[in-house]
């Protein structure tokens, strides 16, 4: 087994007991990337030779591991851009929470990794720079919007890796690479240097092999920040105690309307081959112990449409802030100025600095907030977003988790979906409720499809409980061997 | 219907200069993408309360001090213009 294949646990234990330095992974990781990256191009920029250490503290835990991070959080002096040319030059002056707790913890931060512009996307296909590919099959999308991250943890050429997801931009990328994504629970961790896409439902999490490393991972992100007035003061439990725990007893619904939402959606619907491996998973938990049943969430069919209200709102007004004057792009012509008068510069930049789909989504979000739309659109979606999250919050009361398939097809083809901006919406049709109703969830893999990709899995607790997810998917993991399997490229 | 006209009107509420192409794909695109969520109509929400959270947060204060942050220079720096100490627009006022 070459370095790169090790997870980061089984990597701090090489390093504990010195069978190994940390510029040999540093070394490991390299050569791979030299092997991979031309095809997968995952990455937006590497640190040439990642600073082994500033200065580790004497309770650094994780002595100069590297790590990706998605290119929408903020490192000090170096380049964020979200993929997009708006942010071209700009330099955040701070370090997001997560980069300075991982810092504090030893972490080298090793490279930024590709998205779909401001992570609006569903394929990592909306980058100014370029597509990241599937590592799985180069003609597939690597899913999105964290799929440089995803992707890069996917064929070694990253340990693990932050992404950020506000509609299933964690999750979804995870199923499509067949790797752990995690979505913490809203307010678990700190958005602070996250630049925002919908502050209400954005969250950071990690990239990981494995459970026991998404369950270190998030330890060292998680917790109370003053900075971000949404991050919940609440302690953070030592998650690896929730590991190696047997599921006997625990209540798992399946909620039916997932499985039959072709009728209602005018969606193709979830092929036959993720159901299979979804059934083949209860069927595995079941065995395990765990008391699986069937449950209703009805609003379900409304989630997409209350989704693109309320993300395109706050993204419109989110990307305001983006207008030339400040940091990033000036685009227009005439004085030396850049422009003749301040709102021309303005909309010359944001014409130039937008992509396509930033523009559609800036547009749609203006509308539903625009005079005359608010009640009609805006405000009746923040309604049917309570009456979303009360649904899962009915579920929680009889079941300890939910199950749900993360996609409902595997990885689609690189254009499949571009021109159709309605249909890759859709895709994420299993995700995004989840961020409306602030809910923890992750997916593991659970599956092949016939053409050789993943299929991930999707598991759902109560707000806060992140043990739960750990519980239930490292018992799978440790009765499957799908989290082994690595693409051959 | 969204007319042409009307997208033009969004496009300068949202500050960007949209090309006769963007306006008719738009114009197209978003029409598809409004009579999907017009679904939202075929619920009754008299009675619900909106949610613009879901965590149970009450304001959040903190005590008002005086603290360091970022210097003017290290903001500055990002700005694609800046002139002694200030970000350079051009004209606003007549």
């Amino acid at each position: 087994m070459k370095l790169w294949e090790f997870t980061g646990h089984e990597l701090l234990e090489k390093l504990a007991h010195q069978e190994i330095t940390q510029e040999e992974i540093l070394c490991a990781l390299d050569k791979r990337r030299e092997e991979v990256e031309p095809k997968v191009k995952a990455f937006v920029r590497i640190e040439k030779a990642p600073a082994p250490l500033d200065s580790p503290g004497p309770g650094a835990g994780f002595p100069g591991l590297p790590i990706a991070i998605k290119d929408n959080i903020c490192i000090k002096n170096r380049p964020a851009t979200c993929a997009s040319r708006i942010l071209e030059g700009f330099k955040p002056p701070y370090d997001a929470t997560v980069i300075q707790k991982l810092k504090n913890a030893g972490f080298s931060i090793y490279g930024q990794t590709n998205m779909d512009e401001f992570a609006f996307g569903s394929s990592c296909e909306n980058s100014c720079y370029f597509p990241t590919r599937n590592p799985w099959n180069l003609e597939c999308v690597p899913g999105g919007s964290s799929g440089g991250s995803a992707a890069a943890v996917a064929c070694g050429e990253a340990i693990w890796a932050l992404g950020s997801d506000t509609g299933g931009s964690i999750r979804q990328p995870a199923s499509f690479c067949g790797v752990v994504g995690l979505k913490p629970t809203y307010g678990r961790v700190s958005r602070y240097g996250l630049i925002a896409f919908a502050s209400s439902l954005d969250q950071i999490g990690p990239f990981t092999r494995d459970i026991e490393d998404c369950s270190v991972l998030l330890k060292v992100i998680a917790g109370h920040d003053p900075k971000d007035s949404t991050s919940a003061n609440l302690p953070v439990p030592d998650f690896l105690l929730s590991l190696g725990k047997d599921i006997k007893g625990i209540k798992i619904a399946v909620p039916k309307e997932y499985f039959s939402l072709s009728e209602n959606m005018a969606l193709e619907g979830i092929t036959q081959e993720v159901n299979q491996a979804i059934g083949e998973a209860i069927e595995q938990l079941k065995k395990l112990g765990a008391k699986v049943q069937e449950v209703s969430l009805p609003h379900t069919e409304y989630a997409v449409s209350v989704y693109y209200i309320l993300a395109t709102a706050e993204a419109s007004s989110n990307l305001a802030r983006f207008d030339g004057v400040q940091y990033g792009l000036r685009a227009g012509a005439g004085s030396a100025e850049g422009a003749d008068n301040l709102i021309q510069m303005y909309k010359r930049t944001r014409q130039a600095g937008f992509g396509s789909e930033a523009k559609r989504r800036i547009m749609l979000g203006t509308y539903v907030l625009s005079h005359g739309y608010y009640e009609a659109y805006y405000l009746r979606a923040l309604k049917v977003r309570a009456l979303i999250a009360n649904d899962f919050a009915n579920v929680f009361k009889d079941f300890d988790c939910i199950i749900t398939p993360t996609s409902p097809t595997p990885a689609f083809k690189l254009g499949e979906k571009i021109q159709n901006p309605l249909a890759m919406y859709l895709s994420d049709i299993y995700t995004i409720s989840i961020n409306l109703a602030g809910l923890p969830a992750l997916s593991i893999p659970c599956g092949f499809s016939s053409g050789g990709l993943p299929i991930g899995l999707q598991i759902i607790a109560r707000s806060f409980d992140e043990e739960m997810l750990f519980r239930v998917a490292h018992c799978y993991e440790a009765h499957t061997s799908w989290h082994k399997m690595r693409p051959k490229i | 219907m969204l007319s042409k006209n009307d997208v033009a009107r969004v496009a300068h509420l949202a500050r960007i200069d949209l090309t006769e192409d963007e306006l008719k794909l738009f114009a197209r695109q978003l029409e598809s993408i409004v009579q999907f969520i017009d679904k939202l109509k075929e619920l009754d929400v008299s009675s619900i309360r909106p949610a613009s959270h879901t965590p149970a947060l009450k304001n959040v204060l903190r005590p008002d001090t005086i603290k360091d942050s970022l210097s003017k220079e290290a903001v500055l720096e990002n700005a694609p213009k800046s002139l002694k100490g200030h970000f350079l627009v051009p004209k606003v006022i007549e």
